[in-house]
């Protein structure tokens, strides 16, 4: 039941990350005929909205390194979840692996 | 996301950066003495960040047609409390500062009261209240998470609304375009959160319901199967 469980969430994970993708349209290019960016980052959408609330402000410290290309960036990002990622897997492969041995363990003592 | 590198302030800079510290330092002398009062829960500790470094690099599109990204902050709030919480997303914060130009140093502070001190809190709180009004292990889990997640959102705002508020609505107009732009965009993200949570909270109460009764996490609502 619990596997089941664990799937149908997976499901609605899935179906709630793609949606957005098939529901938001690219809007025509506007007068100046330039592409819309859709799906940017929201910060992007914010700095954007203090721009308008107050034109004056002037950012007083850049980032000390900037990725050089939008691959390196994804590169770091990429490497940021494999990390994570790369970890969870550890854990699981070790507590699966743990609890199938405590199982055969108690069996073959009770035999 | 978080506020941008510059985006905020002098003032403000700092005053979230010494907000922020105390939770830092009491964070990290609680995870010390728990690693040296049980060291077997130091894989525990580990998944909680993993995840949190796996959820906050994961960018995904939402409905308003913009991105954003989730947290991962609520599961290691359920399992550690959430002081534990503050440096673990320091360390994924000052990651994403100093390599990916995503956030920013001058901006450490109000992302970590957002993310690392407002969210935790709200996790511990909301799953203790959940559990104490007798919800299910599950939903109390994903609720916890996903509350998480969305309050980390209304805090980036109500931080940048505080900063710049609109000349003529005040702090409410300016705190209601940035959370249109951040909380809306949130949502789903918030859900998928939850989920993801709840998933790996099935793990964990299977491979280490042990651990987890001794911490508490799954005493109240009784979810143990060892």
């Amino acid at each position: 039941m619990k596997r089941y469980q664990n799937l149908l969430m997976v499901v609605a994970v899935v179906a709630l990350v793609a949606l957005p993708l098939w529901m938001v349209k690219k809007p025509t290019p506007g007068a100046d005929g330039k592409e819309v960016q859709i799906f940017a980052g929201a910060d992007d959408k914010a700095k954007d909205a203090i721009a308008t609330v107050s034109p004056d402000y002037k950012p007083w410290f850049s980032p000390l390194l900037e990725p050089p290309s939008g691959e390196i960036g994804s590169l770091l990002f990429a490497l940021q979840a494999a990390l994570g990622a790369g970890f969870i897997g550890y854990w699981y492969g070790c507590s699966s692996t743990r609890s199938k041995y405590e199982q055969t363990v108690k069996t073959s003592v009770k035999c | 996301m978080h506020i941008m590198e510059g985006f905020l302030p002098v003032k403000h800079a700092i005053g979230w950066s010494i907000a922020s510290t105390p939770f830092v330092v009491y964070g990290l002398h609680s995870i010390k003495k728990r690693i040296e009062e049980k060291p077997e829960q130091r894989m525990l500790l580990g998944v909680a960040a993993a995840f949190t470094f796996v959820l906050s690099a994961l960018k995904l599109p939402s409905v308003t047609g913009s991105c954003s990204h989730p947290t991962g902050t609520g599961l290691g709030a359920i399992l550690f409390g959430p002081a534990a919480m503050a440096p673990i997303g320091m360390v994924v914060l000052l990651f994403q500062a100093i390599l990916l130009a995503h956030g920013g140093i001058t901006t450490l502070g109000a992302n970590i009261f957002s993310m690392a001190i407002v969210g935790p809190f709200a996790a511990t709180a909301i799953y203790r209240l959940a559990a104490a009004i007798k919800l299910p292990f599950g939903p109390s889990v994903f609720l916890a998470a996903s509350c998480a997640d969305l309050l980390t959102y209304i805090t980036t705002s109500a931080q940048l609304a505080f900063a710049f508020p609109d000349p003529v609505g005040g702090f409410a107009a300016s705190f209601a375009k940035f959370a249109g732009i951040f909380a809306i965009t949130q949502l789903p993200l918030a859900l998928v959160e939850g989920l993801l949570t709840v998933i790996v909270m099935n793990a964990l109460v299977r491979f280490n319901g042990r651990e987890l009764k001794e911490m508490n996490v799954t005493a109240a609502t009784g979810e143990v199967r060892v």
